[in-house]
Order: C-alpha cells, then sequence, then structure tokens
C-alpha cells in the first residue's frame, strides 16, 4: 500500500511526513517525528496517555490516523511550554507533586489545558469529569485535580493570553 | 500531622520541587518506549490462544522468508538452565520456569503465554509474521480457580510438580498442582477458642487483579559483536534485569548492561524480565541490529503479573470484653501458571495489628492456567487482610463495640510476637489507629439512607535489602548523587532531600541521576517500600563519608588539626573557636588544591527496617437500585516514620488507596470455562477513573523509626492492604449485606439484592 | 494491522466511485471504534473511505420545519455543545455527552456511533425515543428509514453495499413534551453501558400522557423500542405507579445476554429501573416545557 503525503502543523511548526494509511497519528508522532512526550498506554482510546490538541480538541492520538492531519493543526506535549517557560499547568503539576511516574502526566496536562482553553474557571467536578478520560494509576488523582484548579486560578489571575 | 517529636530539619518535611520534574510535565523524560536507536527493528510475541495446551509443533518457516522478518526466536533459543531460585527482592523466581515462562517449552500454561518472537524491520510487518507461524497444539482441559486446582482430580499444569514445604523439601507423593503448603502456628487455638464468647468463621474469594501501570512492558536491546549485550527498559531494578537475563541467556553478568529508562509504574509487576531477553536474542540473531519491543494493552494483562485469585476462610473468637482470643485461618492462593504467589507474606500480615497469642495459619501456594503472579504492592496483604478486617468487623458488631477502639484494645506493638515468631521492633498500629479516631472524618457523623462507613487496618514489611550510592563535589559546591534505584514516584526528590539535610547544603544543590548497572555498585530494586528507607541509609552513610573528608580539607586550609573540627551546618568550624569556619562551598571550591576531588560512597545491606501500618476509614452510598456505590468520603491514616517530602508520602498513601478502592469495587480478571481472558483491556478491566474518587484525605503519622537516622520507614505499600476490608464493613454498614467476594461490583450487589444467582 | 488504501473523497458523487471496484471498504467517521477495530483485527478493509472532508456530513442544520438534521460524521462534542442542540434535543445532549471520555466524543460521530451497530450504542435509545429517522445514499440515491429498523443484529444493519448514512434527522419535539437518556455503567465514565433506556413523553392539556416512547439498550441484540411500554403510558395520568408498570413491561421485553459487562439479571433489573428513572426525567422535562 502507498505511503500519503501528509502535510500538517505540529506545535506551530508546518510539517510534512510519509505514512502508511494504518499508522496512527500516535505512531507516526512518536516513532517517525520523534514526538515521544505523548505516550502509549494502551493503543485502543481507553487510557488518554496519548492526548494531544487537534484542531482545538483533545483527541486520542491513538485513535486517529496520521493520514488524517493532512491539513490539521496539532499541539503535543511538547508544544506547551512557549518561549522557555513552562504553563502555568506544568509549573503547577510540579507544585502540587501532582505526579509519580509521569506517564501518564503528559497527557493529562495537554487534556487539562484543552479544558483551560475552553473553560479557564472550571470547578472540582468539572476537572474530574474532563479527565476521566486520562487514567492515572499512581496519584489517585487528587493531586492532580488540584493541581489543575490551582493553574486554573493562576492563569486567571495573570491573564496570561490565551494560546 | 501526628509528630512525635522532631529535631528541626532544614530540609526534610519540605516540599521542594523534584529533580526530575521539569523532564517530566513537558515531555522530555525518555521512557523505555522512547528509545530511538539508528537501525531499530521491531520485535513482536505471538502468544497462545488457549489456556492449557501440548505443543505439539511450531512451524517459523515461512515467517523466516517473509522479506523484512529479520529474526524469529522459539524456547529452542533460549539456552537451557537448570531450577535455581533468583532472589528478586519483593518474589523470587525460579530460572527454570522464568525460562518456560518467557517462552513456552512443551506446554503452553495460559491464554496469552509466550510461543514465539519476531523481528522485522517495522511493528507492523513483525505481526504479519506472527500470523505466519503454524502452532499445532493439543488443547488439554484447564484449570482456573484455585480450589478446583487443589482438588486430587483436577487438571496437572505439570506431572512431576509434587507439593513442597516452605523449605523447598518435597513433602507430597502425588502429583499436584500444590506447590507449597506451610502452616504457622502458635498457643493453643482450640482451647483458646473455647474460652471465646463471639466466634465469626467466613469464606471469602479474591479474583486476580492487575497492577495496572499505564506504561506496558518494553525492551530495547542489542547484542554487540563483542558479545556483550545492551538493555534499555523500563524497569524497577536493573540489577534485577540484569541478573535474570543473565542467568536466562547464560552469559556472566558482566557481559550484560542494563540502561534503565524512566519507568511508567511499576507496582511490583516490572521486576521480573518478559521482553529483555527475547530482545537480546532476536538482536543477536538479527546481526546485532537493535531490536525495540513494546507490549499491547491486552499482552500485559494477558501474560504479564497479577497478583492472585484467593480463597481463604478465616475463624476468629473474641471474649466478652473484646479481647481478640484466637484466630485460624486457611489461606489458598493462585500462583498463577508457576509457582510463588505471596500466600506466606500474606498470613504474616493478616494478624500484624493485632496482639494474639494463639492461631494456625495454612497456606497453600497453588498452579492453575493463568498468567504467573507478580508482586502487587504489599504483595499478599490485602487480600487476607480483606478477610480478617471483614470478620473483626463482624466480631465487633457481636461485641457491640466500636471497631477501632477493638484495633486499639488489642493493637500489636514493640514487642508484640509476629506470625514468624519474632517480636515488633517499635511500631505505629496504635498511633495510627488513635490518629484515626480522632480525625475530624471518624467524628463526623454519617447519615442519610443507604449510606455507611467502614474501617480497617493493614500492614506490610517494608524491605531493606542492598543499596550504594557514590556522591561527588563539584568545584560550585553542589554534589553529584549518583544511585541505581530506577525513579518511580519521587525517589530522587527524597533520597536528595536526605543527602542535603545530611551535608547541610540546599536541597537545590543535589543533583540526582540513575546509573546503569556498568556505572555503580548493586542496587536491589525499587520496591518493597525500600528506596528512600535503604538507599536514604546508604545516601546518609555517603554523606559521613563527604563529612570527613571535608573535614580533613578544612584542617589543611584552616591549618588546624582535625580534631579540633567538626561538621556543622553545611561548614566545618573549630571546636575551641567556632568563629574559625569555613563553609560547604569555599571547601569545595578549593577541593583541587586540598587533595583532589571529593567524592563518597557508600554499599550496603540495609537493617533495621521499620515496618509500616496504616488505618483508613471510608464512607459509602449504595444506590440500592443500580448496585453503584460512590465513595463519599476517604481518610488514610499511616506510619511513616519520617515524611522526607510529605507531598510524596501524601501521593503513595491515596495512590495505594485508589488501587484498593479499584479492587474493592470494580477490578477482576474475568475469564471463559476455556480459560480465555475475557477483558484485557482498559475498558473492562475498570481501574478507577478521577471521577470515580474523592479528593483522599491523608493523615501522615511518625513514630520515627529508630534504625534510620531521619527516622524513615516505608510508606509505599501499606495503604493499598485497608481498603478492601474498609469498603465492604462500609457497604454492609450502609445496606446490611456482607459481601465476601470481591469485587462488590454493581452486578454483585444486584444479584445480592435481587436475589439472583448468574442468569 | 493489515495494510489499506486510504481515501478522503470531498463529495458524496467523488465517493461512490470508491465503493464500486469490488475492493472491501469500511467507512471512517471519528474513527474511535474502526480504528481500534481494524487494529485488533475485528474488521478488515481494502479501502477505508474518510468522510469527514465531505462538507454535508460535518454540518448540524435546522431546517425550517424545525427538524434536526445531523451529518454522519459530526462529533459527538459538536452536537452537544450546539446551543439550539441543548434547548431542545436534551435527550439528544443526554446520550452524545456520555459516548467515551471528551478524547472520544471530540472525534466519535453519531453516524458511526449507530453504524457500528452495537446494541449498547448510547446514541440510539434516545434517538429511537425521538423518532429519528436516517438517510442513506448510495449511487442510485437516498432513502430513508426509522432509526429502530436500521439494525439486524450486533454489528448488522440495513445498509447495502456500496450505501452509507449521510445523515440523521430527528423532528422537533411537541409542545408540552420531553425525552431523558440514562444508562448504567459501573464507573462513572469511559464503560460501556451495561443497560441504557431512554423516554420520552408527550402531555396532553390536562397533564395526561398523550403520547409515549420507551427505548432500550444493551438487553438484546438490537437496541429495542417497547412498544408496549408507549401503549401502556398513553392516555394514563403520570405517576410512579404506572412508571413502575412501565418499568415491568420493559423488563419483560428485554433479552439480554450475560457477558463481560453484565448478567441476565442485572440487565434485566436495570432495564427497569433505567426506564423508570428515564420516564421521570422525560416528565420533568415534558412539565417544564408546558
Amino acid at each position: 500500500m502507498a505511503k500519503v503525503h501528509v502535510r500538517t502543523e505540529i506545535n506551530g511548526e508546518p510539517v510534512e511526513f510519509l505514512a502508511e494509511p494504518r499508522q496512527s497519528l500516535l505512531e507516526v508522532l512518536r516513532e517517525e517525528l520523534g514526538l515521544t512526550g505523548t505516550k502509549e498506554g494502551c493503543n485502543n482510546g481507553n487510557c488518554g496517555a496519548c492526548s494531544v490538541i487537534f484542531d482545538g480538541r483533545v483527541v486520542n492520538a491513538c485513535c486517529v490516523l496520521a493520514v488524517e492531519a493532512e491539513g490539521a493543526r496539532i499541539v503535543t506535549i511538547e508544544g506547551i511550554a512557549r518561549d522557555g517557560e513552562l504553563h502555568p499547568l506544568q509549573q503547577a503539576f510540579l507544585e502540587e507533586a501532582a505526579l509519580q511516574c509521569g506517564i501518564c502526566t503528559p497527557g493529562i496536562i495537554v487534556a487539562a489545558k484543552a479544558l483551560l482553553d475552553r473553560e479557564p474557571n472550571p470547578d472540582e467536578l468539572r476537572v474530574r469529569h474532563w479527565l476521566a478520560g486520562n487514567l492515572c494509576r499512581c496519584t489517585g488523582y487528587d493531586k492532580i485535580v488540584r493541581a489543575v484548579l490551582a493553574a486554573a486560578e493562576r492563569l486567571q489571575a495573570q491573564e496570561v493570553p490565551q494560546r | 500531622m501526628t509528630t512525635i517529636e522532631r529535631p528541626r530539619y532544614q530540609v526534610i518535611g519540605t516540599r521542594p520541587i523534584r529533580p526530575d520534574g521539569v523532564e517530566k510535565v513537558t515531555g522530555r523524560a525518555l521512557y523505555g518506549a522512547d528509545v530511538r536507536l539508528p537501525g531499530t527493528i521491531y520485535g513482536r510475541v505471538l502468544r497462545s490462544p488457549h489456556a492449557h495446551a501440548r505443543i505439539l509443533r511450531i512451524d517459523t518457516s515461512a515467517a523466516e522468508r517473509m522479506p523484512g522478518v529479520l529474526a524469529v526466536v522459539t524456547h529452542r533459543d533460549l539456552p537451557a538452565v537448570a531450577d535455581g531460585i533468583q532472589n528478586l527482592g519483593e518474589t523470587a523466581v525460579n530460572v527454570r520456569e522464568l525460562a518456560a515462562n518467557l517462552l513456552a517449552d512443551d506446554k503452553v500454561l495460559y491464554h496469552g503465554h509466550a510461543v514465539a518472537a519476531v523481528a522485522a524491520v517495522s511493528p507492523h510487518l513483525a505481526e504479519e509474521a506472527l500470523g505466519a507461524i503454524t502452532v499445532e497444539y493439543e488443547v488439554l482441559p484447564p484449570v482456573l480457580d484455585v480450589r478446583e486446582a487443589m482438588r486430587e482430580d483436577a487438571p496437572l499444569l505439570d506431572e512431576s510438580r509434587r507439593t513442597k514445604n516452605i523449605a523447598g523439601q518435597v513433602v507430597g507423593e502425588r502429583p499436584s498442582n500444590i506447590a507449597m503448603h506451610h502452616r504457622f502456628e502458635a498457643g493453643d487455638v482450640e482451647a483458646a477458642f473455647a474460652k471465646a464468647s463471639v466466634v465469626i468463621e467466613r469464606e471469602f474469594r479474591t479474583k486476580m487483579v492487575h497492577q495496572g501501570y499505564i506504561e506496558p512492558q518494553n525492551a530495547t536491546a542489542v547484542w554487540n559483536q563483542d558479545g556483550t549485550v545492551t538493555i534499555w527498559t523500563s524497569t524497577q531494578g536493573a540489577f534485577a534485569v540484569r541478573g535474570q537475563v543473565a542467568e536466562l541467556l547464560r552469559l556472566p553478568v558482566s557481559k550484560v548492561r542494563v540502561v534503565p529508562m524512566e519507568i511508567g509504574g511499576g507496582f511490583g509487576g516490572k521486576i521480573p524480565v518478559y521482553l529483555e531477553p527475547l530482545a537480546a536474542l532476536l538482536s543477536r540473531k538479527a546481526g546485532g541490529r537493535p531490536v525495540k519491543m513494546t507490549m499491547s494493552r491486552t499482552e500485559v494483562f494477558q501474560a504479564t503479573g497479577p497478583t492472585s485469585g484467593t480463597w481463604i476462610r478465616v475463624k476468629a473468637g473474641a471474649d466478652a470484653e473484646g479481647r481478640l482470643l484466637a484466630v485460624e485461618a486457611e489461606l489458598c492462593y493462585e500462583a498463577g501458571a508457576f509457582p510463588g504467589s505471596s500466600v506466606n507474606a500474606g498470613a504474616m500480615c493478616m494478624l500484624a495489628p493485632y496482639d494474639v497469642e494463639n492461631f494456625r495459619i495454612d497456606t497453600y501456594d497453588v498452579v492453575v492456567n493463568k498468567p504467573k503472579t507478580a508482586a502487587y504492592r504489599a504483595p499478599g496483604a490485602p487480600a487476607a487482610a480483606f478477610a480478617m478486617e471483614s470478620v473483626v468487623d463482624e466480631l465487633c458488631r457481636a461485641l457491640k463495640m466500636d471497631p477501632l477502639a477493638f484495633r486499639l484494645k488489642n493493637s500489636s506493638r514493640e514487642g508484640t510476637r509476629q506470625v514468624s515468631g519474632v517480636p515488633f521492633p517499635r511500631i505505629g498500629h496504635e498511633e495510627c489507629v488513635r490518629a484515626a479516631m480522632e480525625s475530624d472524618h471518624y467524628r463526623s457523623p454519617i447519615e442519610g439512607p443507604n449510606r455507611g462507613r467502614g474501617v480497617a487496618s493493614g500492614f506490610w514489611f517494608n524491605g531493606g535489602m542492598q543499596s550504594t550510592v557514590l556522591v561527588a563535589v563539584n568545584p560550585d559546591g553542589t554534589v553529584n548523587l549518583i544511585e541505581g534505584n530506577t525513579d518511580i514516584g519521587g525517589t530522587r526528590a527524597s533520597l536528595a532531600m536526605q543527602l542535603a539535610e545530611a551535608l547541610g547544603i540546599p536541597y537545590e544543590d543535589v543533583k540526582p541521576f540513575v546509573a546503569d548497572t556498568d556505572s555503580i555498585g548493586h542496587n536491589d530494586v525499587t520496591g518493597g517500600s525500600r528506596t528512600t528507607f535503604a538507599t536514604g541509609l546508604a545516601v546518609y552513610e555517603a554523606a559521613m563519608d563527604i563529612r570527613r573528608q571535608m573535614v580533613a580539607r578544612a584542617a589543611r586550609i584552616l591549618n588546624l588539626p582535625e580534631e579540633d573540627l567538626e561538621y556543622v551546618d553545611g561548614g566545618v568550624q573549630s571546636k575551641s573557636d567556632p568563629s574559625k569556619r569555613i563553609g560547604f562551598k569555599e571547601i569545595a571550591r578549593q577541593q583541587a588544591r586540598t587533595g583532589g576531588p571529593i567524592t563518597g560512597k557508600a554499599s550496603l545491606v540495609a537493617r533495621g527496617v521499620g515496618p509500616a501500618f496504616s488505618t483508613q476509614i471510608v464512607d459509602v452510598e449504595v444506590d440500592p437500585e443500580t448496585g453503584k456505590v460512590t465513595i463519599l468520603r476517604y481518610t488514610v491514616v499511616q506510619d511513616a516514620g519520617r515524611a522526607i517530602h510529605p507531598s510524596y508520602v501524601e501521593g503513595q498513601m491515596q495512590g495505594g488507596v485508589a488501587q484498593g478502592i479499584g479492587w474493592a469495587l470494580h477490578e477482576e480478571y474475568c475469564y471463559d470455562e476455556q480459560g480465555h481472558l475475557l477483558n484485557a483491556n482498559f475498558l473492562d478491566y475498570r481501574i478507577p477513573t478521577a471521577l470515580d474518587l474523592p479528593p483522599i484525605e491523608t493523615v501522615i503519622v511518625e513514630v520515627p523509626n529508630p534504625a534510620h537516622p531521619f527516622g524513615v520507614r516505608g510508606v509505599g505499600e501499606v495503604s493499598i492492604v485497608p481498603p478492601l476490608a474498609a469498603i465492604a464493613n462500609a457497604i454492609y454498614d450502609a445496606i446490611g449485606v456482607r459481601f465476601t467476594d470481591l469485587p462488590i461490583s454493581p452486578r454483585r450487589i444486584v444479584e445480592a439484592l435481587y436475589g439472583g444467582k448468574e442468569g | 494491522m493489515r495494510a489499506f488504501d486510504y481515501a478522503a473523497p470531498r463529495s458524496l458523487d467523488e465517493t461512490f466511485p470508491l465503493l464500486a471496484d469490488g475492493r472491501r471498504v469500511r467507512f471512517l467517521a471519528g474513527g474511535t471504534d474502526i480504528i481500534v477495530q481494524l487494529r485488533e483485527g475485528r474488521a478488515e478493509c481494502d479501502l477505508l473511505v474518510d468522510l469527514k472532508r465531505i462538507p454535508e456530513l460535518r454540518r448540524i442544520e435546522i431546517r425550517p420545519d424545525g427538524t434536526l438534521a445531523i451529518g454522519a460524521a459530526v462529533p459527538c462534542a459538536e452536537v452537544y455543545e450546539h446551543p439550539e442542540v441543548r434547548r431542545r434535543w436534551p435527550a439528544l445532549v443526554d446520550a452524545a455527552s456520555l459516548i467515551g471520555g471528551i478524547q472520544i466524543q471530540s472525534r466519535a460521530s453519531l453516524g458511526g456511533n449507530i453504524c457500528n451497530a452495537s446494541p449498547a450504542a448510547d446514541s440510539v435509545p434516545a434517538l429511537i425515543v425521538l423518532g429519528a429517522r436516517l438517510v442513506l445514499a448510495s449511487a442510485r440515491g437516498e432513502r430513508e428509514l426509522p432509526i429502530e429498523g436500521f439494525f439486524r443484529g450486533p454489528g448488522q444493519t440495513v445498509l447495502q453495499p456500496g450505501e452509507l448514512l449521510v445523515r440523521i434527522e430527528v423532528p422537533p419535539l411537541p409542545p408540552c413534551s420531553g425525552a431523558r437518556f440514562l444508562r448504567f455503567i459501573p464507573r462513572n465514565e469511559m464503560d460501556i453501558a451495561v443497560a441504557n433506556a431512554a423516554a420520552f413523553l408527550r402531555l396532553d392539556d390536562d397533564g395526561r400522557i398523550a403520547q409515549a416512547r420507551v427505548a432500550l439498550g444493551a438487553v438484546a441484540p438490537t437496541p429495542l423500542l417497547v412498544a408496549e411500554a408507549g401503549e401502556l403510558l398513553a392516555g394514563q395520568q403520570p405517576n410512579d405507579e404506572l412508571f413502575a408498570r412501565a418499568g415491568e413491561l420493559a423488563a419483560a421485553a428485554a433479552r439480554p445476554i450475560t457477558d463481560v459487562r453484565g448478567s441476565v439479571l442485572q440487565r434485566r433489573h436495570l432495564a427497569r429501573v433505567l426506564t423508570v428513572r428515564a420516564l421521570r426525567g422525560a416528565l420533568a422535562r415534558a412539565q417544564e416545557g408546558s
């Protein structure tokens, strides 16, 4: 089967690659493009470790084919910190000790960013609901939820421009 | 925090940012599956579709002929290895059985048992090649349940197996699936029961459950042309991988280098090897190409270590005053396809919260046609505590006694003989129970229909074992801390903090680094809740080594005799004239001219392990129409000895509770009658989501471990022990139904309330 | 995962020729089912046709007559975020916001949920009680049918070779009516329904039930319209006792199986409980609107 030429945008930069139709976006990000911050936990849409923002919505990169990325704008964990500065979510995860092993962390930060981009002031239940598709086996989620709420507060206080 | 007189620490007890944090929140941290070497090819494993079958023939020739397929291996490619026990820390393995688990020999023993492996230029091609391998099976009847497997007429996994005792001597005369039987016994159980005014006897069942780490097993290996093997992998123990790979491939350990990558959770499950030796063998056959292997989630569930399904009978008696008089128990644990469950640990943990003189516990380690079990957080203890703490709850109800008052009255303490006969050192169970009684949670009423509260206690031994650390002082006054324990949950931070405290320098000046097996002395696994304790001890000793050298260097710089100098608060000063003082940074700066590099080291076998206790309180609400259980409030009280980094201690407490809640309510391995695992995915193997858990309140109790300079006990495991019973007790309190089988799923509750069996 | 070709036609006219050359074709909308099925070998195809570049399959439209037309490839999140859908068809929001987590809802479409034909599909009972019709298209033209007539069994539909679902049409709710969809899952998110149920009630001027529809999922090989429950309810004053009887009829209509997600007893029981709860919810919405 012929490889398909795909033109897309990842973390603000134009990217082109060749992909077999059966290759997932996750596989191409990790194995072809070297963006290994997006993790594989289940490869069938049940754990959220591969969360990326795809045309403004958070998706599981394992459930998107790489060829579907044609013309899309994609943000991965590598694109969350900008200009050498951590995103307030990243800073809050550090300060709240919201990670243990850290394998789910990139997906959760990406998903949480998608939430805060839409809803800058979610309550605890909303955060738990939004993150229900991101499994964490280490923390019991308590510190993760606190970190997202803390980041939301900080973002609002700083009025950091949406990006 | 309940604290017993805490010395004034500068660093310990603070909550700094972990050293590896920035890499982990930006996606830069490299986990095992993130390894990308030039020329990498991809390995995949062919697995058995049957739970129990004889392998009649394997034909790999078609796969080998496929363009792009570079190597195929089967059991024939493994060197023959003899029986021999290798200690992995929390568990031990028989190397011959480990080899047979790695790639099935004459029989497959569970659905998903590895049969062959291939390496090809793409993962998709490797998968296609699996389809080109022909395996002829003679399917045999499987045995899936521990009690069934113990019957004399049960299908045998291994016709040559005879029951052994705890020392490994054969005691059984006939072939059996019971690999081990042992009896723990003390006092006069019958006489004690005769004196009891309340006796409760119940049978309990738990299903196999999985550690559920989010990162699947992975390994990349290169068999170099000089005969050495390099392996990059996510593991709890680089040295444990090195040892296993060397044994399995019959190589000297010095020929195997293991590079531990960041690890995405383990909970005991990333101690045995599954892929590492296969990747190495495939690399050798493929002419030294790097071979990368990652498991699918399905493979993780099918073929990596769950913990045992169990059948447990407990009989316990108390007198009218609420004194626990005697306990009799039978513990039957599924080992999986090969022996080695944690049943004896279960027996030793279940009575640990109690001072009970009369007991008899029979333990059975039983093989079944399911995956070989591995350690899982306090291995063996949760199921045993589920049974014991449920029976204690019933005793308390019969005695009309507050369940925490009962636990306080009967609590073990320093000097209480354990089931093993060894007396306890200073422990903190009483303090945990007291803290639970005094908690806001326990003092708040629980009200409303279908709501209830439960409590339970739990125990875990914690581990000691071997550790090595190296410390190098940089000219700018910072220090490199080189250690060999992979960091699953913040141990870089907890070790760096202990070094900073011991040296009197800022935490930020310590740079921890996890080394590979060629770069540091032996370290046992990150497991058994040992790292902050045992490697922490090594860190402390290495710091003392550095301090002695700093004193010697200061003597030269200050021109004072060493005897007049002492190390105080991050510097060296004169005992006679404390104004004569030189700071750590200044000594560091001058090290080249005062004798060269300053490095410290320590290697040790950690003694004086401080055991851990936890007491937990849970409020639940049961929807009696749907059987859904909502956790309304949860409090975990735990003795940490000394919390080095309280946030990560709380994280361990919360994480164990979350796993325990999943185990209690949802998680189970579901098999059909032929032994096919039906729910090998995160959709139907239901670990808790963020929406399933409440904020988990933590109360850290600090009863310092006298054998550790900072009082550290292990904190990683014990929190998973009480939730199973605490939740079952709470559900009983809510709806008056005593569940003795886990999980207490909505289905079980509906079937219990609406009178049915399975339709 | 076996290799396959990929096409992303820009129109239906470009699509139909792709379906006629003998290759085994599967359609890709959100992909959250089909990609996993292809990966796990539960589905196979020679050609995967991505429908998301066909504008008419990506549109939500409210027609002058009040009919809601949802293109087959519109993701669930766009459905439940649509302000008019939220206002006028809350039962559809109930369903669309329950399919998977946020990541799934960003991609998964109602069309895919329907065509995957799982007995447990969360969108279907709600669409049944709302009286939804499906529009199927092929090179020969369009045809339409009520959604409850679409399913033949687990994974089986009436779609013919060369035919695809292009949109879902939901009529406007009449005055004094309301609908509610509920499902039961063991966790609070991320599970497949053990059972689900939807109810629609229209009240007359006296507050009696003028018309009722009850549908169930995950309790039979296909989603079920429980006509007997609707007949029982029609003309009656709504109350708990009546709803309990409707629940009994729903339980009796259920033909569940025991599998890894639930048992016969549990599912039949839940059919009753969820029917009653859905009826209560539909009544509350009908009364709000009156």
